[in-house]
């Protein structure tokens, strides 16, 4: 809705206003159509308690450093070929020979390779870093502990992701350690030893084990934490962040008096604005 | 904007007014077979078959667009009555009346299957069903061809005379020449000679090679053991190399004082037999033939321990396991099904 003012806008003030609307038009287009814009809104302006600290990021940071494995890899597997077979001109094994080729003659391969090997270990340090501050806050308490168990089953698929991501580049390395560690799930009692043939496609590790080591690491473990990390997002906005154990705030408890106000007004909420806005205006939850 | 109101009148006439849906017609099944034979057509005969569902399709279309046009050009239309009893809405009927006039539906009987329920059962049956028919080929796809159709490779190592008596040699091959590389095994294999035995049956004697043949999957976790011992650089021989059906082979002479691990430290005697570190038993073996004077290897089977020495030892033998994996003892009862060899 226009701002109405008491006076003739002036030329400054109409172009502010034209601006205006041809920013919240196409906002306001999709809104109308999906609640899309409210619902973003919701998820970024929602209350947290006021005394979070930076411990809390980390949540964050390990999903940054899973999408940087998702886009890192996306890109390495354009260039990547998952062949076990010897390249007949040079004698080596052609899913190394990519690799190579990725590392050492394509335009930044070399970085974005090293993104994804050396954010391999960041995804997974994090990970910990972040389940140490839910565990030391108590936050997997009543009513979160269905999150816990939704960030275990996280850790795991992500540990596996490096199990699977290990084999790839076919070097002595790469093969060795996945013998050991398929034969290491083949010692688990009564169905491990299904397992490891599952895990091998067949008796012996071969060309096949590349395969499908490629194909759980690229489409079938990383879709299940795409999935996994939805429900955990979901969680976390369903049921709130905790505040700090040494936190002085009542637990549950919305101090009302400083809302009335706007002394909360900042970054995680936004300033009081009059009602009837356009969507991006509009208070969290959109639509009423 | 104001939303449009409706006028009055129109909405006077939009309550009073019989809703504008065409009667129920059986034509659109007869035009859905017309395309179903077209489309079968296309892949059998073409000239014949499609022709003949065209003439459906078209037919049948026509009389459709005829139904449903029939308003239109001003034909009467021939409604189907409501034929269910109505009941009055009286005492201990749980549905308000329709209207002022007190008509109302009769209340349903929980274990009456109604057209909703009915409706629901068929989408949860039918999406189960669909949903079974998707994933059983695609979960066998998946899981079953780790088990089923394990080919046993036999492996040529070349003629018998490349084996002299009593000498150990880390003989390298490829197991499956189509796969290349990948497959390629190592075995520590010695002659020990021909050595008579008698069938306790038949009381025949017959004379047959004796090999002993130990893969190099450290009986730990896979990794490959390595011979305790020089090899041809420091023995002054050199190492054999044929070609035979299998590729490659490399005989590289060596004079072992057991095997050891370069992973975990595992050890073991020249006859295979733990002697320190992690590995729960002794390492496997090849089974062999002799086929026209040539060494033949067969699949692999695990061993427990061995006692004695060459021809003479007398070899505990069980199924081929994984790494790992205890053969004898308690600890055996936690594998108790092996998946399939061959």
């Amino acid at each position: 809705m226009a701002t109405t003012y008491r006076r003739t806008p002036t030329k400054a003030e109409l172009r502010r206003q034209r601006m205006e609307e041809l920013i919240n038009f196409p906002l306001d287009w999709v809104e109308e159509r999906s609640g899309l814009v409210g619902g973003v809104r919701y998820f970024l302006f929602r209350n947290v308690p006021s005394d979070i600290n930076w411990m809390q990021t980390l949540g964050s940071a390990a999903l940054t450093a899973f999408l940087v494995q998702a886009i890192t890899g996306v890109i390495l597997a354009m260039y990547y070929d998952p062949s076990a077979s010897t390249d007949p001109h040079t004698g080596k094994p052609v899913a190394w020979e990519s690799i190579v080729n990725i590392t050492d003659h394509l335009t930044m391969g070399w970085l974005v390779r090293g993104m994804h090997k050396w954010g391999a270990s960041v995804f997974i340090i994090l990970m910990f870093l972040h389940m140490g501050r839910v565990f030391l806050f108590g936050a997997y308490k009543y009513p979160r502990e269905l999150n816990w168990i939704i960030g275990v089953l996280i850790l795991v698929m992500g540990m596996m992701e490096g199990f699977t991501g290990y084999l790839l580049p076919w070097d002595q390395t790469a093969y060795w350690a996945s013998v050991v560690g398929i034969n290491l799930n083949g010692t688990a009692p009564f169905l491990g030893p299904w397992l490891a043939q599952f895990l091998r496609g067949g008796q012996e590790i071969s060309g096949e084990t590349l395969t499908r080591f490629y194909s759980l690491h690229m489409l079938v473990i990383p879709g299940a934490i795409i999935a996994l990390i939805t429900l955990h997002l979901y969680l976390v906005i369903r049921l709130g962040v905790t505040s700090p154990p040494w936190s002085k705030d009542a637990a549950g408890m919305e101090p009302e008096e400083a809302e009335a106000d706007g002394r909360r007004a900042g970054l995680t909420r936004p300033v009081p604005r009059p009602a009837g806005a356009s969507a991006m205006q509009a208070e969290p939850g959109g639509r009423e | 904007m104001e939303p449009e109101q409706p006028s009055p009148d129109t909405e006077h006439e939009s309550l009073h007014e019989e809703p504008h849906l065409p009667p129920p017609t059986l034509w659109p099944i007869g035009f859905a077979i017309g395309i179903v034979v077209v489309l079968v057509g296309l892949v059998i005969n073409p000239e014949l078959i499609s022709s003949i569902g065209a003439a459906i399709a078209i037919v049948f279309g026509v009389l459709w667009a005829r139904d449903a046009t029939a308003e239109l050009r001003g034909e009467s239309l021939v409604v189907e009555p409501e034929r269910r009893q109505m009941k009055e809405a009286g005492d201990g009927m749980t549905a308000p009346p329709a209207d002022q006039q007190g008509v109302a539906l009769p209340p349903v009987d929980p274990s009456t299957v109604t057209r909703s329920r009915f409706l629901e059962g068929a989408t949860l049956g039918l999406g189960g069903v669909i949903g079974g028919l998707i994933t059983v080929p695609v979960a066998g796809f998946a899981l079953l061809p780790s088990f089923l159709g394990q080919k046993q490779h036999k492996v040529d190592l070349g003629p018998l005379s490349s084996f002299p008596l009593n000498k150990w040699f880390i003989t390298t091959f490829i197991v499956d020449p189509a796969e290349g590389e990948v497959s390629r095994r190592t075995a520590f294999i010695r002659n020990n000679g021909v050595v008579s035995t008698t069938d306790p049956k038949t009381k025949q004697t017959t004379q047959q090679p004796s090999f002993t043949i130990i893969s190099n999957h450290c009986a730990h976790l896979g990794c490959p053991v390595q011979a305790n011992g020089p090899t041809s650089d420091i023995l002054k021989q050199p190492i054999v190399v044929e070609h035979t059906a299998n590729g490659r082979v490399e005989l590289n002479p060596v004079v072992p004082a057991g095997y050891g691990c370069p992973c975990h430290g595992g050890q073991y005697d020249t006859e295979g037999n733990r002697t320190a570190g992690p590995p729960v038993r002794a390492l496997d073996r090849f089974d062999f033939e002799v086929d026209n004077g040539r060494l033949i290897l067969l699949s692999t089977y695990s061993v427990s321990h061995v006692v004695g020495t060459g021809a003479q030892a007398k070899i505990h033998k069980y199924q081929e396991s994984g790494p790992g994996e205890h053969l004898d003892g308690p600890e055996q009862w936690f594998y108790p099904l092996q998946p399939p060899h061959h």
